[in-house]
Parts: structure tokens; C-alpha cells; sequence
């Protein structure tokens, strides 16, 4: 549509080699050192010096919301804050209302994330009907819908029941889907508040055992292995957790495993405010636990960086710990928490960043066009990140709708200084720009 | 301090100064006007989420002892069961110019969050809070063991603590606040505490609390005991798998007769048996051994409306000696934490 042009100068490609980076009609036209004055004819100058480039963003864990939420977060609203954080495509999970367990609101969700154009929004499709894990949704007209769907989760409640589990592994192997599970034994985890450990005891709150998400893996790793289908296991937050997946994958199971800012970076110790801005599912677990997470992130034995971008409205907040709801935001604050965790630590190169927060998750979700190498030819589908800078969590300043970050306060490095979706500058200057405007709309 | 939300880190200077503050009030029990000034035109709001007549009643006459002007605000029957927030609960308080909420709540870590939040300004006292913890109920539980424990050995109580006593705290410790609560208080003053208690009704992380855990109350009775706690076993435990059948139960974990013997038999006269009430009489204690002349449970009741006074005159007198460390709960600021690279 655009035949804007964009000269991206002497921008280090994945944290490594210097280049400029001409984008044309959506796609990386040129890449060199100091391309000439012939080639770049006509494009915007945008100075990266310093600055680091990087495959655009994919998170295979967001809530949107919308339908049925529109009080918490919208498509529109949710898209903006995925491009502010870096992103250029996101997976909104299916516990909608209604939920999207039919070709229709699928459909919906689709249309809603090209009609605001912030970034790719790819529906996943739910497992069960109603999320209730009694009957198959129709994954094969989602998948076959306009939405194309290729992720199943009931996220947010497990697919508990090993028939049901076994069943939805083996039918979307006909349209090499991936069944996207959330690892929570129900029973081990009724009435569940945090952690189970030291600190639940002290505080009287519920535990939410370790074994309830552990045990769920193993069953699961086993099953995939059985019936030769693809497993992902969402936001693991232990490290028993990680010795299954490490297991399984030893045995060449078909296992892909995520983990989330949050976990990389908190512990269970903040809970003893009580205040619930730090209640999120699985919970908060062991400084342990987030070495383990950190250590299988950079080994490889956890694939992907998933955000569980979770908004609530305050009032979901504003209340006792029991009775409040479960999640933090986490679109805006993402690429700068794994910064902090994984590259200021020495554990993983920006190279690793984008395996783990784009190329990975765009290969787990099948999504064709993003999680791309910077080449000519290629989508660009591109961040520009400032590595240097340092910012003040403020959740007041954020465009998601929810004002539940756990990050609030804290000062955390990098910072998303442009953003190009399909060639189009989404965010410039750290600021939202303007949307991309698909073709046919 | 400003609040008194839990005993974990209550200094043993505070704790002390309560059951010093409490003995002075239990004296204005025994004159036949039972009433001071001291807190005369301040407002003390009853904030109860969960019924508890006792709790409620002991607090009542507390600050109306101490002269102050009750308001009992229960949720039932209040805008509170047509879902109003805590939040708008607690404001609504403040604009009434409330001194202080006492408040019973069935959330764990409710009371916290009403000190913490900025939505009141009126002094936060913890009447039990889910299964997390009940400060007066571990405060009047040493107030009668101290007195008991000073008498035993002759001297004056006041400005005692409870070195050297023996405490076996029996029954279902993971769901019950009475028993944190008085882990914390009594490890602070020197008793040495052991709870009691079938597996399954122990919280996971137990073994990082500051006393003794046993299986066996025959052999912890044996090994010599100052005084026994029972705790009451809720009727919603008991189909839900934590023990085979209250039969059972109060054979291995009730304080029946047998056991009530053996205390005579051990030589050990001077044991006392306290409950923090209600009973369930012949499930985890026997009526002969409630009814004993070694049961405190009415001296308990006593003086939880003296340590109750103390709580509130301290708190709203302002007359807390104030230290570095105050005794609220840590509120941890959202700083990076302690995990760091491992290189």
C-alpha cells in the first residue's frame, strides 16, 4: 500500500554487525554499510547509531480482552501497547466472552486486529467449548477460518482431562496446530492464592504447589510423545518444571516450553505485602525457581518469551488478595525485563533475544512472516532498540488500559525507539506513530 | 507503631509493654465502676467480614472500658454483602473520622491491606485475618501463661517474659491464625514452643518456623510440658480428607481423659490447658479436661478484654515507645530483588 521508504542508518543488526537498512514496500530492500545515495533515493533518514535492531517482536501469550472485556483492554488498546513495547505480532488467547472457540469470533478478533493495524494479531483458538474441557471446540474451522489459527489453549483453565488432552494433541496434527497447554492440576490447586513454600505458610494465603503445574508436564511431554503431536507448555514458572521439559526434549518429544518476564525477574517474597498486584497465575515462585528459569531460557530448554499481558481494571486490584483477580500487564515493560534479566546478566546476546522473543515464537505459532532474518527480500518487520537508556516504570503512562504492572517504581534498561510493521513505522521516537493500513480495508 | 497486624515482628520491648499495659487495665476490671477516661471521644470501629461474637463482644467492652464510642459494623446486613470493596468500606470510615478499625476479615492479609493501602488514617488492629494471623488472641494467650509462669516461680509478672516455659500447641495448625500468631509471640518471649499436629494439617514450610514439630502428642506430653493449647478443629475440615474419620482424630490428636490422667501420672501438677474456644467438647478436648482446675479457658476470655484495652489505649495514646523497627507488616518497596545473576 505505502511506498514509503525508510533508510534505517548504521543500526547494529541483532547486537552485532553495523549496517543500514533500507526498508521499501514493506520489505528490507537493501542492507550494507553506508549504502549510496542511488539506492537510498527519496527515504527518511533514521539515524540508529547505537541503537540495535531486531526482528519484530512475536508474543504467543496476550490477552486482548476484547470481546466481552472492553473495560479491561480492547484489540485497539492492546495493539498499541504491543507496539510501544516492540511488538508486531501478538496471540490473543481465547478466554474472551464469548470465548473464541468458534470460526466467528475468531473471525472477529482477526478483522478487529487488522482494522486497528498496530501489529499482526493472531487469534488462538480455544481447546473445549467454554473453556469448560468437555467437548472439542472446533479447531478445524478455526483453523481453516479467515484467522488461519494455529495455537489452541484453554489458557487460564487446564485442559485437565487426560482423553480430552490426548484427543486435541492428535486432531490438530491434521492442520499442524499446537496445543498450547496451561499446566495447573486443578484438584492440587483449589482456592490456590501464591506459591506453596515458606512464605504461604507464613502469610496463611493457599498454596499453589509446584507439583500441581510439574506433574500436568510430565503427563502431557508423555502424551505428545505417544500420539507424535506438538505440545507448548505455557509460562512455566518452576524448576522441576524445567528438568521435565529438559527430559522431554532429551527424548526428541515435539515440546516447546515459554516463560514470562515476570517470572524471570520477581519472587514469591513480594507477596508478603499482600498486596495483589503481584497475584498472577501460576504464581510468583523462588529466587531458586527464577534461576532455573533464567538458566533454561539461555540454554534453550525454555523456547520463548511469552508475556500472559494480562490486564484488569483497578478495581480487580483495589481489594483483599483472596478476592482479587490473577495477572499483570506486561506488553510495555517486556523487552526491557528480559534485557535486565538475560543480557545485562551475561546470560544471552541480543542474537539470543530475538531467537527467544520472535524467530521461536513465530515458529511455534506458524506464522510465516514474521521472526524473520534482517535480509533483503525479507518482511520488515523491525524494532529499533536503544540498549543504553534507562526508565522509570510509570503504569499511569502506559497505553494498555490496565494499570497492573508489577514493574511499577522500578527503573529498567532499554527502551523501543521505533517499530516497523510490514515497512510501516508503528512507533517513532519511542512515541506511537500511525497505524499500518492493510490492503482491502 | 501505628498498627498491630501481626505478632512475627512484634519486638519483645512491644510485646512486653502490651501484657504490662494489660495487667495495669485488668485491675480496672475488678472495681466495681469498670471504667477509664482514657480514650474518651475517640471512635473505635468493630469492622467484622466474618461473625465472631466473642472476638467482636471482647473489643466492644474493651474500648468501652477505656470510654470510647463503639460503632460495630458487621458485614452482613451492611452494604458489604451487596459487594461493596474493602476500599470503599474503608473510606467510608474515614469520612466518619474513625481512630481505629479493629478488623476481622476472612481474607488473609485484609487487615494489611487496609493499614497499607492509604485508603484510612485510623489505627489497624488485626482481629484475625483468614489463616494468616490473630495478634490479641496470641497476646491474651501469654498474658494468662505469664501470669500462671510467674507464680510458679514467685516472682512479679510485670516486665516478665516466658523463658524457659514449655508450650505444646496442638491440633489444625495450617488453617489456624491463633497458632502463627502465638509461634511468633511465644518464640519472641523465650517459651519454647512444639505444635502437634496430624501431617496433613501442617502447613508445607513449616520446618522454617522458630519451634518444634511433632506427630506424636503421647511423647511430647511425655517429654515434659508447661502448657497445652488446643486448637479447635473446624467442621469443614473434617470430609475433606485431612484426617480418616473424627474418631480417629480424637484419639491420636484430642486431649481426652486418658491424657488429662497422665498429666497426673507425669507428675506434672502444675501444666496448664488452654483453648482459644470455641470447643468442640469431646473431639479435641474432653469436658473433664476443659472443666479442669488446670483449664484457663475462662481466664483466657478474661483477659482478652484487658490486653484488648491495652492494645487500643497504646495504639491511640500514641504511648507505644517507638522503635527502629516498627511492628507493621513489612510492606516490601518494589525495588529489583535479591535475584541475581548467578555469575
Amino acid at each position: 500500500m505505502t511506498s514509503t521508504s525508510y533508510l534505517i542508518r548504521s543500526a547494529s543488526l541483532l547486537g552485532s554487525t553495523t549496517a543500514d537498512l533500507l526498508i521499501r514496500d514493506g520489505v528490507i530492500a537493501a542492507v550494507g554499510k553506508d549504502l549510496d545515495a542511488a539506492t537510498v533515493d527519496g527515504a527518511t533518514v533514521i539515524d540508529a547509531a547505537g541503537l540495535v535492531a531486531l526482528p519484530g517482536m512475536v508474543d504467543l501469550h496476550t490477552h486482548l480482552r476484547e470481546p466481552g472485556r472492553e473495560d479491561a483492554e480492547t484489540v485497539e488498546t492492546g495493539t498499541r501497547a504491543a507496539a510501544l513495547g516492540g511488538f508486531t505480532a501478538v496471540h490473543a488467547m481465547a478466554n474472551s466472552s464469548p470465548v473464541a472457540d468458534t470460526a466467528g469470533v475468531v473471525e472477529q478478533v482477526h478483522t478487529l486486529g487488522r482494522e486497528s493495524g498496530w501489529v499482526d494479531v493472531h487469534p488462538v483458538g480455544a481447546v473445549t467449548v467454554g473453556l469448560a474441557g468437555k467437548q472439542l471446540a472446533e479447531l478445524g474451522a478455526m483453523a481453516d477460518s479467515r484467522a488461519r489459527v494455529r495455537v489452541f489453549s484453554d489458557d487460564g483453565i487446564c485442559v485437565s482431562d487426560p482423553v480430552m488432552m490426548r484427543r486435541a494433541l492428535e486432531y490438530v496434527k491434521a492442520f499442524d496446530g499446537v496445543i498450547a497447554q496451561h499446566a495447573q492440576e486443578p484438584r492440587l490447586t483449589e482456592g490456590a492464592q501464591m506459591n506453596e513454600g515458606i512464605v504461604s505458610a507464613d502469610l496463611g494465603l493457599a498454596g499453589w504447589p509446584a507439583v500441581a503445574e510439574e506433574s500436568i508436564i510430565a503427563r502431557d511431554v508423555l502424551l505428545a510423545q505417544h500420539v507424535g503431536s506438538r505440545l507448548h507448555v505455557c509460562h512455566v514458572s518452576t524448576a522441576g518444571s524445567v528438568e521435565i521439559i529438559r527430559w522431554a526434549k532429551e527424548r526428541g518429544i515435539s515440546v516447546t516450553a515459554e516463560v514470562t518476564p515476570h517470572h524471570l525477574l520477581l519472587t514469591e517474597e513480594l507477596v508478603r505485602s499482600y498486596n495483589p498486584v503481584y497475584k498472577v497465575n501460576p504464581p510468583l515462585r523462588a529466587d531458586s525457581d527464577v534461576h532455573a528459569l533464567r538458566a533454561a531460557l539461555a540454554d534453550g530448554t525454555i523456547d520463548i518469551v511469552g508475556t500472559d499481558h494480562a490486564p484488569h481494571p483497578s478495581e480487580a486490584k483495589e481489594c483483599e488478595w483472596a478476592a482479587a483477580a490473577m495477572g499483570m500487564t506486561g506488553l510495555e515493560t517486556a523487552l526491557s525485563v528480559v534485557q535486565e534479566t538475560m543480557i545485562e546478566s551475561g546470560l544471552m546476546t541480543w542474537e539470543d533475544f530475538a531467537r527467544v522473543t520472535s524467530i521461536a515464537p513465530a515458529q511455534i505459532g506458524r506464522v510465516e512472516d514474521q521472526g524473520r532474518p534482517l535480509e533483503v527480500g525479507e518482511p520488515a518487520n523491525i524494532v529499533l532498540v536503544d540498549p543504553a537508556a534507562r526508565w522509570n516504570v510509570d503504569p499511569a503512562a502506559m497505553a494498555t488500559k490496565g494499570r497492573n504492572s508489577p514493574f511499577a517504581g522500578l527503573v529498567l534498561p532499554g527502551k523501543v525507539v521505533a517499530t516497523f510493521f510490514h515497512g510501516h513505522p508503528t512507533v517513532l521516537n519511542g512515541l506511537l506513530n500511525t497505524p499500518y493500513r492493510h490492503e482491502g480495508h | 507503631m501505628r498498627h498491630l497486624l501481626s505478632t512475627e515482628q512484634l519486638s519483645r520491648e512491644h510485646a512486653i509493654q502490651i501484657l504490662d499495659t494489660a495487667q495495669e487495665m485488668s485491675a480496672v476490671g475488678e472495681r466495681e465502676i469498670k471504667k477509664l477516661p482514657a480514650l474518651r471521644g475517640r471512635t473505635v470501629v468493630n469492622l467484622f467480614f466474618e461473625d465472631s461474637t466473642r472476638t467482636r463482644i471482647s473489643f466492644e467492652a474493651a474500648a468501652k472500658r477505656l470510654s470510647a464510642d463503639v460503632i460495630n459494623f458487621s458485614a452482613k446486613g451492611s452494604s458489604v454483602s451487596k459487594g461493596e470493596s474493602l476500599k470503599d468500606t474503608a473510606q467510608t470510615l474515614e469520612a466518619m473520622s474513625a481512630d481505629a478499625v479493629v478488623i476481622r476479615h476472612w481474607a488473609s492479609g485484609a487487615p494489611a491491606r487496609l493499614a497499607n493501602s492509604g485508603w484510612i488514617d485510623a489505627a489497624v488492629i488485626n482481629a484475625g485475618d483468614g489463616t494468616h494471623a490473630h495478634p490479641t488472641q496470641a497476646l491474651l494467650d501469654a498474658f494468662t501463661m505469664r501470669a500462671h509462669w510467674a507464680k510458679l516461680s514467685g516472682t512479679p509478672s510485670v516486665g516478665a517474659d516466658l523463658t524457659g516455659m514449655r508450650v505444646m500447641i496442638v491440633g489444625d495448625v495450617l488453617h489456624s491464625r491463633v497458632a502463627r500468631s502465638n509461634v511468633w509471640l511465644l518464640r519472641t518471649l523465650g517459651a519454647h514452643v512444639t505444635l502437634v499436629a496430624p501431617p496433613t494439617l501442617l502447613p508445607v514450610g513449616v520446618e522454617h518456623w522458630p519451634c518444634e514439630v511433632s506427630y506424636d502428642l503421647d511423647a511430647t506430653l511425655d517429654s515434659g510440658v508447661d502448657a497445652v493449647m488446643m486448637l479447635r478443629v473446624q467442621a469443614e475440615r473434617m470430609n475433606a480428607s485431612f484426617f480418616p474419620s473424627t474418631r480417629e482424630y480424637a484419639r491420636l490428636w484430642g486431649f481426652d481423659d486418658a491424657r488429662l490422667a497422665r498429666l497426673d501420672a507425669l507428675n506434672l501438677k502444675d501444666t496448664i490447658i488452654m483453648h482459644p474456644g470455641p470447643m468442640n467438647r469431646g473431639l479435641e478436648i474432653s469436658s473433664a479436661a476443659a472443666d479442669s482446675h488446670r483449664s484457663t479457658v475462662l481466664a483466657q476470655v478474661r483477659n482478652g478484654v484487658s490486653v484488648r484495652m491495652a492494645a487500643l489505649y497504646l495504639l491511640l495514646s500514641g504511648e507505644m515507645r517507638s522503635e527502629k523497627t516498627p511492628a507493621v507488616a513489612a510492606q516490601p518497596s518494589p525495588s529489583l530483588p535479591s535475584v541475581k545473576d548467578p555469575s
